[in-house]
This record gives structure tokens, sequence and C-alpha cells, in this order.
């Protein structure tokens, strides 16, 4: 647990092993971490160390089949049912048969908000990612990167305390990432929640997160976990500090010893 | 030479007119005239044939001087129509008496036409509305030459009535029988077809909602679905018309099984459609069974529902028709065109059988309309 701020996600002796056609695949083992309230934690690690999985663990989307995990103090399956997650995948899963202001209410329409509350939190949250004036577009009417913006919209339109998002910008060019990493940051200074977010890039994970969970895989575990010293105030420029780079040296080395394991 | 531009239709109509002037006598009754000048015998095209003849020439050469895509295609459209019926009207009194030229000459009206369709499917018009018209006139002048050399040959080398009559004698037929095909179409489309088609595909779809429900009903009913889907309609017919009479109910249940299995399989199919990261993300919404439904399944399976929509539109035509070859009332288009051909009235028949296209053409047209309007958003729609 750090600091005073009450856990979000507390995970120990976690553990999933997949049954495959080729035996048993050990996804996870023994992952201890808290993830405090109002935290940034990003999860990196190259393919196959288990990020994604521990994410959708979280999530409820997977089982653990050993350890335990708890999300606000409940299972994963109670947080799931009382709406605790907003997830954001790694392609954005609009619907394309809905205009983007349909997709956010998406979510909304399930939880049976009024239609009142729904246009206010739609028109809220299009704000807050700077897609007004879309509304009325479909999906495959807009680029890649304001699908993206679309689908963390959606993910942020209802009350969720804890927002997961796994590689959300991976498919995306390198400056419009920069761009929804900037707004993502303001984003989480703004609205206060806990996020989760899993990338392969150890620049943008030291520029977001206030905590880094370095993995490796086989057995997918984690490996190291650094706490930024940056301030929560950061200009992209940041990216340039010493103070930032010695904190990407450190990610760096953390995956290799996670590599050489391998070797 | 830059205000010459050659098509190769146009030289070989030119070139069919030559080898009808060589060959000389358009039909028999020409020809014997020719061999005995003393008698006065009547023989067609006595006056049109170098008419036609001209006209085919001209057109295409004009057709092949360099001027605007729209003047050359209405030059075409006019030589070859103009010929085409100079040649159709003038072979009445003298059917099946028709001679090589007679041939060569409709063949060559007929390159015409497929210049004019050429020039036209090349015209790229700004205009949405002239695009329009285009798209419409050029299967219409298609659909135009299927039914002109149709009505030429069976008219020109005098084929029986009973093997295939003209065009125009199943227009005529069409055209006094009117009340008959409105009360067999009745009978047949708007009771049994719609009937049937309606609860088969409604029966479907259920079936596949309650199959995706119901783990036991996906293993134990599928298999089964997939054998009534193998039953032989010749078989199944007889016993349906003995168990609801001879009058339409007994159609629908034809139609309704011969419709039932395409939409629970493509129902079944459409609901394994949608990505897992779709569902993924419902799941994470505590989203319920009913609420995923018909939020996220149902429309991402409506391709694969419209699909079975369409076939079945067809398959409910034939079920109705073929089962009332089972016995049924007298009216009905099924039984009209087995009475009409036990006496030799082929004209009926293919009259029945146009009203059958006719209203098949209707009845997929509508579907797809709906389709276009519900999945606007599937790539093969939107194009993209």
């Amino acid at each position: 647990m750090t600091g005073t701020s009450p856990a979000v996600v507390a995970a120990s002796k976690l553990g999933l092993t997949f049954q495959t056609n080729d035996g048993p695949v050990q996804a996870l083992s023994n992952v201890d971490l808290t993830i405090g309230k109002g935290e940034f934690v990003s999860f990196i690690g190259p393919s196959g160390c288990g990020k994604t999985t521990l994410l959708r663990v979280i999530a409820d989307l997977e089982k653990p089949t050993s350890g335990t995990i708890s999300v606000n103090g409940m299972t994963p399956e109670q947080a799931r049912e009382k709406r605790a997650y907003g997830y954001v995948f790694q392609a954005a899963a609009l619907f394309p048969w809905r205009t983007i202001e349909r997709n956010v209410a998406l979510p909304l329409e399930i939880m049976g908000l009024s239609r009142a509350e729904q246009a206010e939190r739609i028109k809220r949250t299009m704000d807050l990612v700077n897609l007004s004036g879309f509304e009325k577009k479909y999906p495959w009417q807009l680029s890649g990167g304001m699908q993206q913006r679309a689908s963390i919209a959606r993910a942020l339109a209802f009350d969720a305390d804890l927002l997961l998002m796994d590689e959300p910008f991976g498919a995306l060019d390198e400056i419009v990432r920069d761009h929804l990493n900037e707004q993502l940051l303001q984003l989480w200074a703004r609205t206060n929640r806990t996020i989760c977010f899993v990338t392969h890039s150890i620049p943008e994970a030291v520029y977001l997160s206030t905590r880094i969970v370095v993995m490796s895989p086989r057995p997918g575990r984690v490996s190291d976990i650094i706490e930024s010293t940056l301030p929560k105030e950061r200009p992209l420029d940041i990216r340039e500090t010493p103070e930032f780079l010695a904190i990407a040296a450190r990610v760096r080395d953390g995956l290799r010893a996670g590599h050489s394991y391998d070797d | 030479m830059n205000w010459l531009k050659p098509s190769w239709q146009g030289v070989l109509a030119i070139a069919l007119c030559v080898v009808a002037v060589v060959l000389g006598a358009m039909s028999k009754p020409e020809a014997a005239a020719l061999a005995d000048t003393a008698a006065s015998a009547a023989y067609p095209y006595h006056a049109t044939k170098l008419l036609m003849m001209g006209l085919v020439v001209v057109a295409a050469l004009v057709s092949m001087i360099r001027i605007a895509p729209l003047i050359e295609a209405g030059v075409l459209f006019v030589g070859a129509h103009l010929t085409a019926w100079l040649l159709i009207s003038g072979i009445g009194g003298f059917e099946g008496t028709a001679l090589a030229p007679y041939y060569l000459l409709l063949a060559a009206a007929w390159l015409l036409g497929w210049r004019c369709v050429a020039v036209l499917s090349d015209i790229r018009p700004a205009h949405k509305g002239s695009r329009t018209a285009l798209r419409l006139v050029i299967p219409a002048i298609f659909g135009a030459w299927i039914l002109i050399i149709w009505e030429a040959v069976t008219r020109g080398a005098g084929i029986p009535f009973i093997l295939l009559p003209p065009p125009s004698a199943i227009g005529a037929r069409f055209a006094n029988s009117l009340p008959i095909l409105g009360a067999d179409v009745r009978q047949t489309i708007l009771k049994a077809v719609l009937f049937g088609y309606i609860v088969g595909s409604g029966a479907g779809f259920i079936t596949a909602i309650l199959a995706d429900r119901v783990p036991f009903l996906r293993r134990g009913l599928l298999p089964i679905g997939n054998m009534v889907s193998a039953l032989p309609i010749i078989g199944v017919a007889p016993i349906m018309v003995m168990w609801f009479g001879f009058d339409w109910q007994s159609k629908a249940a034809v139609v309704i099984i011969m419709t039932f299995f395409p939409m629970l399989v493509n129902t079944v199919a459409g609901l394994a459609a949608s990505g897992h990261m779709e569902r993924d993300l419902m799941r994470t919404y505590a989203s319920g069974y009913w609420p995923t439904l018909v939020k996220l399944r149902l429309p991402a399976a409506a391709p694969f529902i419209f699909n079975a929509l369409k076939i079945n539109s067809t398959l409910a035509l034939i079920g109705a028709i073929v089962a009332e070859f089972f016995g049924t009332p007298v009216v009905g288009m099924g039984f009209r065109i087995s009475t009409e051909v036990g006496r030799m009235n082929i004209d009926m028949v293919w009259a029945e059988i146009a009203v059958a296209a006719l209203a098949g053409s209707v009845f997929y047209g509508v579907v797809a309309l709906v389709e276009r309007a519900v999945t606007f958003w599937h790539p093969s729609v939107r194009g993209g």
C-alpha cells in the first residue's frame, strides 16, 4: 500500500495457468501488487509477460488459478457487477452501427441512466477528450486516433473509479500518441481516477506513470516496481530531463534483466 | 484519322450486311420470287430490305466518327432498335420462312445494340440523377435484346408454339388474363408465400435465440434442424396437403419448412459474429444476456439475418408454387402452371413464370432495400 490512500487493487501470490493443447502455460506467477487510489500505474514488459493477462484478471475477464486479488475490497467479480471498471482495449471497439455519441452512451444505457443524465454525461466526456462536434459521426468516419479517444470517452462516461487501458495507443503514430498521452495526463489530473496502463513503450510508461511495474515472461511475473520521482505536472519536454532519463534507464535495466533470464 | 474511332462491333455489323446482300433472299418466298420472276408472289421485306441494311450501315458508320458519347449512343440505339422492329414486324405472316440474311441482319442490329450499351457503360456522368438513370437504362437495353432475339428467332425459324412461344404472344396472354393472374397472385403469394415466409423466418429466428440461450437445445436441436433442411420438398408437400387441406394453409406449411432452416443456421452463425473485444467490453459493463443480445449481438448478426431473408424470399416462392402441384383449389400459380401445361396453353405457363419472376424480383428487391437501410454501417454496404 502506498501512502495513506486505500488500496484499489490488492493482489498477493496471484497466479494464472492456462490449459492449452501444448500443456499448461503459466501466464502469471506469484504476483504481489498493491495499487492505491489515484495512482497511475504502467505495466511494461515484452510480449508474453502477462501484462494484459494481469489487467484482464483485475477486470474479471480471466479467473486466477492461485493467490488472491481484491478490487475496492471486493472480489473482481463483485467489483465488475458494481461497474467499477472502465476498460480501454487495444482497438477502439466502437460499434459501427452507433454514432460516436451513442457509442459513448452505451454503458450509460446498460446502467439505466435517464436520457437527460446521459446527454449531460455525453457532453461532458466528449469535451474531456476534445471530440465535441463529432457526436453524430459514425466511427468509420473518424481517424484511428479519434476513434481511440471516443473509446476513452466511453470508459470515462460512467463513474468507474478504475480505468484499465490495454495498449490503447499501440496502433497510432508517434505524434498522435504524444498528443493523446498529454491529454490522458490532463484527464487523469482532472478526474482523479486510478489508471492501470499496459504499454510496450518505455518513454510512454515513464512519462505517464506514478509507478512503473516491470514484468518479465515465462512465467509472467513482476520483476521490478519503480516509483516515479517526476512531478505531477509534466509537459512533453520533461522527457529530455536527466531525471526522466534516469528512470527510463532503470526501466530498461529491469526489462534487460527479464530478457537475460530467457537466454 | 483523328475523327475516326473504329469499333469492332460497327465494322462487323457492316460486314454482316455485306454478306447478307451477297446471299440475297431474306426468306423462302423471296427466294421463290427471285427464281421465278414471272410469278408475282408476295414476300416479306419487299420495301424495307434496303432500308434496314441502310440503317445498320449508316448507324455503324456514324458511331465510328468521333462525336459526343451520348449522341453516339443515341444513333446506335435508334439504328439497332428500328432495324429490329422492322425485322420482326416484317416477318408477320411469313413465320418460319427466314433464311440466313435474316439472322445476319438480326446479328448486325444486335452488335449495334451491344456497342450502344458499351458506349453508355463508359459514360461517367457527374450528376447523381443521370447516374441513376444510366444504371437503369443499361440493364433495360440488355434485357430488351434478350426479348428481341427470342422474338425474332422463334418467329423467323417458326419454332412450334408448344416448345417456345414468342414473347409477344406471352405478353398478349398476360394482358388478356390479368384477372386470373391477379387471383393466382393473391392465392399463392399474398397468402401462402407471405404467411409462410414470415412464420418460417420468424420461427427460425426465435429458435436460433433459444438455441443460443439454452445449451441443450443447441446440442440437440441444431443437428435435427440439419435433417429438416435435407427433407425433400417434393416428398413433404403431399403430406402437408393431407394435414392442412387443399387451401393455402398447406402451401404455407411447406414454405415454413423451407424457410425455417436457412434462418436458423444464419442467425446462429450471426450471433457468433460479434468480436471478442466487443463482448469483453459488454462484460466489463456487467451487461446481462438480453442487453448484450439487443445492443451488440443482434446488430452484429444483421448481415447474416438479411442473408437468410434474401435466400428465403426466393425459396418461399419456389416452395409455394411446387406445393400447389399436389392438390389445390382451382386457383394459384402452381395450379395454373400444372393445368395449363396439360391443356397445351404454354403461353399462359410463361405468363405465370413471368409473374413469378416479377414477384420474386420485387420481393428480393424490397428485402435488399431494407437490408441497405439497416446494415448501412457494414463495409459491404458503405463501400469501405
